[in-house]
């Protein structure tokens, strides 16, 4: 039996298959291998991010920050490549742990200052831009020979399509997100913060610790989007993914999340954001349309989804209405 | 007596002694002993305000208690949060579900102990093992579903599931039973009798004092927040409980007709009806006169409150203000009109719970001013305190937010609301719902002197001698239909429960 909250997950995975299966009957070469390996690398760091935004969405929060912190771990780690002998791996390690630290940061800020999740990602959404200002404001290009050989690590499909590291990590990050939000405790008491916070904290979820834990992961996948997508350009620069965390939000509502929090999958997301994606090679493709109609079709999308997420929760309390109406003596 | 007189030899499992709390400018608890003993309902009683909710909460760790000692089984505990207090064996369960409507029923009976293999939670085990524990229980119910898609039973009995196999020890059973129908308090009884006997301390909190009288052991009676004394039930009469909680006799409600003919006529209602929620309604209403709206629960009453106070368009009829005809099709030309309406669920349709009491008295006048002409401050003070003083509302601050209040007072502030509107024409919907006995005898008080002010009073109750104490005529509604109307030494509780019981009769 197929669930209602099941049901904005089957939309979207309805709505992919269809909108794939539109795109080949125009362009049957949109099929091959290499298109799907460039949906996947060329979303690799969107993807990651929004795996993160996955997990604040559903705790009921937002997140502003993740595109600034993007661009400040390309600029760091450009800046840090340049200045030092340092090498990647370590410049990965402590950008980690800066971006992993800087989200549990706002999210200690959110729980114990009880500030909204708007403002205080906003906040840090200008720190971290700032932040990269100040490293450089100029792009800084990477020339490294552990970077070639990162980028050089494919599995090349037959049809000649080349599936690289990066978008692998997203595969991998998917995976252990999906593990996470829906088979751990930790996961559990996501969904709970969704649900209800106050209920949550008299069902004895620990909120400070869950809050915090989802503003890391979000900070922390931000920084390996920010890894990701210097692999992917070969460059740091402090102006680059300006409005990547609302692409994120995005990716996760049309994936079926519910924005106010409680329902929604980390499956969705992806399928949200290959959505996303197919919409930009679609226009590639045709070569005619401005890339612009990217936004409009995402816009679009977005709308219909909002509205079924409405539809939705308005059946769902109606129809409980009848039932209860139903079971009073009359 | 025997059970009785061995749980008096053990010692109690839970004691808690000399608990205090301070708010500021008020004394919620003064020095509160409160014994339970193994395997006992201990129904903990008193009006609205007088300590009942800060004391659970200062056992569950939800407030810091300023003073007292807690023994659990002999040992001074000190529970920091409510889960603190879970897991030193005390769990609460309180009147709205307080359970996750997002997750599965399972899920919420096993949020933060999941049965995980590896680190991850395994589904199917713990669906199993909700089933089996829900058996338990008398419920035969598939554990994978929403607990959205159950009824309020059946998530309480849930969340009692979940409160007694986290603690195990003490269970706090606060208004469980306020949203429940007769069958569903039968099943969560069964429940709570099975929870007895395995040896379990149950705290009762509950409006009813027949459903104490039905399952409870002992009581526990609070007034101003001091212990005015523990009673065994099965020693004292609902009287004398009674008593105990107002400090003072009830005075013997007569439905003695106070004097004063009804006035002008205010309002002629003709048939008027909206197809699906009520049959065509006529009613003429004087000045000085309160009609009461009786019936079963779905008979339409508060449909026709809202009838009449253009929350719902009648499809057909008419409606004569002083004689003449008037539209109403919303509820800002009623207030223009001079109606008000005290609403039934004064949580969801009533009150503005983060706003501050002031704000919520002053809100109707202001919004039937236009907020384009804001009322002055210092008027503003002067009408909220007026109302707080005339309707005894007990608070702290006008400034506290209204949610802080207890039920009762929040009925009161809500009843002010309206009432600084000067309205001519008030519909009460259950001004009584879910508030204790005193704060009872007070709004009946009251209405009985708005009436004779001259307001026309329509107040839709199911409590029938209630009804039978102000009302000067009573409508009966059966079926969303009217079928009978009592005046005069008509009006008595056997009379309106024939009206609605031989209509059912004719109908069969």
């Amino acid at each position: 039996m197929i669930r209602s909250t099941h049901l904005p997950l089957m939309v979207t995975l309805a709505t992919f298959v269809l909108a794939y299966a539109l795109c080949a009957s125009q362009y049957p070469a949109m099929l091959s291998t290499r298109v799907v390996a460039n949906l996947l690398t060329d979303n690799a760091f969107l993807g990651i991010v929004a795996v993160g935004m996955t997990f604040v969405i559903l705790s009921g929060g937002i997140d502003l920050s993740v595109g600034s912190v993007i661009a400040f771990t390309g600029v760091f780690l450009a800046v840090i490549l340049r200045d030092t002998s340092i090498h990647p791996l370590a410049a990965f390690a402590l950008v980690l742990a800066l971006t992993t630290g800087f989200g549990a940061a706002m999210g200690a800020t959110i729980h114990y200052l009880e500030m909204p999740p708007f403002i205080v990602t906003l906040a840090g959404m200008f720190l971290a831009r700032g932040a990269a200002y100040v490293l450089s404001t100029d792009s800084v290009p990477i020339t490294h020979e552990f970077y070639d050989t990162l980028q050089d690590i494919y599995y090349k499909a037959p049809g000649g399509g080349r599936f690289r590291l990066i978008g692998g990590l997203m595969l991998l990050t998917f995976i252990a997100g999906a593990l996470i939000a829906h088979r751990t405790r930790f996961g559990q008491n996501v969904y709970a913060l969704g649900g209800g916070a106050q209920t949550a904290r008299l069902m004895g979820v620990p909120l400070a610790s869950t809050t915090v834990g989802i503003y890391a992961i979000s900070g922390g996948l931000a920084g390996l989007a920010g890894i990701v997508f210097s692999l992917y350009t070969s460059a740091g620069y402090s102006l680059a993914t300006v409005g990547v965390e609302l692409d994120a939000i995005a990716a996760v509502v049309i994936g079926g999340t519910l924005l106010s929090g409680g329902y929604g999958f980390v499956a969705g997301t992806f399928f949200g954001i290959l959505i996303m994606g197919l919409i930009q090679t679609y226009i590639v493709f045709d070569g005619t349309l401005s890339s612009w109609w990217t936004k409009i079709v995402i816009g679009a999308l977005l709308f219909a989804f909002i509205l079924l997420q409405k539809g939705l929760t308005w059946a769902t309390t109606t129809r409980r209405k009848r039932a209860t109406g139903s079971a009073q003596p009359s | 007596m025997r059970h009785r007189r061995k749980m008096q030899d053990q010692p109690p499992l839970l004691h808690a002694s000399g608990i205090s709390k301070f708010f500021p400018g008020a004394v919620a608890l003064d020095e509160v002993e409160l014994k339970l003993y193994p395997g006992e309902v201990h129904a903990l009683l008193g009006e609205n305000g007088a300590g009942k909710s800060t004391l659970i909460k200062c056992l569950t760790g939800a407030y810091r208690r300023d003073g007292g000692v807690i023994r659990l089984a002999g040992e001074e505990v000190d529970p920091k949060s409510t889960a603190d207090a879970q897991g030193l064996g005390i769990g609460t369960v309180y009147q709205e579900v307080n359970l996750l409507p997002n997750l599965t029923v399972a899920e919420n009976l096993y949020m933060g102990r999941q049965p995980t293999r590896l680190g991850l939670v395994n589904r199917r085990a713990m669906n199993r093992a909700a089933a089996e524990v829900l058996e338990g229980y008398g419920l035969h119910i598939d554990p994978g579903e929403p607990l959205t898609s159950f009824s309020v039973a059946v998530q309480q009995v849930v969340a009692i599931a979940r409160a007694v196999a986290l603690s195990g020890k003490v269970l706090i059973l606060d208004e469980p039973t306020a949203s429940l129908d007769r069958d569903e308090v039968d099943l969560l009884f069964g429940v709570i009798r099975q929870l007895k006997e395995r040896g379990l301390s149950i705290v009762f909190i509950t409006h009813f004092l027949d459903q104490v009288f039905e399952i409870s052991d002992r009581a526990t009676v609070l007034r101003n927040g001091r212990v005015v004394g523990e009673r065994l039930l099965a020693e004292v009469s609902q009287h004398d409980i009674i008593t105990l909680m107002l400090g003072r006799q009830l005075e013997a409600r007569v439905a003695e007709k106070k004097g004063g003919k009804p006035g002008e006529l205010l309002l002629q209602v003709n048939d008027l009806a909206k197809r699906g929620m009520i049959e065509p309604f006529s009613l003429n209403l004087h000045r000085g006169e309160v009609v009461g709206l009786a019936g079963l629960l779905g008979s339409g009453r508060t449909e026709t409150a809202n009838l009449l106070f253009g929350a719902v368009q009648a499809d057909q009829g008419k409606l004569l203000l002083e004689g003449r005809e008037t539209r109403i099709t919303n509820p800002r030309e009623a207030i223009a009109h001079r109606f008000a309406l005290c609403p039934e669920d004064r949580k969801t349709d009533g009150i503005v719970g983060d706003l501050s009491v002031r704000d919520n008295i002053i809100l109707a006048l202001q919004a039937r001013q236009g907020w384009m002409r804001p009322i002055p401050r210092s008027k503003v003070n002067e009408i909220a305190e007026h109302y707080v003083k005339a309707l005894d509302i007990r608070l702290a601050s006008l400034d506290m937010p209204i949610r802080l209040l207890s039920g009762g007072n929040q009925q009161k502030a809500l009843l002010a609301r309206w009432l600084a509107t000067e309205p001519e024409f008030l519909i009460l919907d259950e001004p009584t719902r879910g508030i204790d006995v005193g704060a009872h005898a007070e709004i009946i008080a009251l209405i009985e002197r708005l009436r004779e002010n001259g307001m026309a009073l329509l107040v839709a109750s199911s409590e029938l001698e209630e009804l039978v104490a102000y009302s000067t005529r009573v409508v009966v509604l059966r079926d969303r239909r009217q079928v009978r109307e009592l005046t005069g030494d008509e009006i008595t509780a056997d009379n309106i429960v024939h009206a609605i019981a031989d209509e059912q009769k004719g109908a069969a």
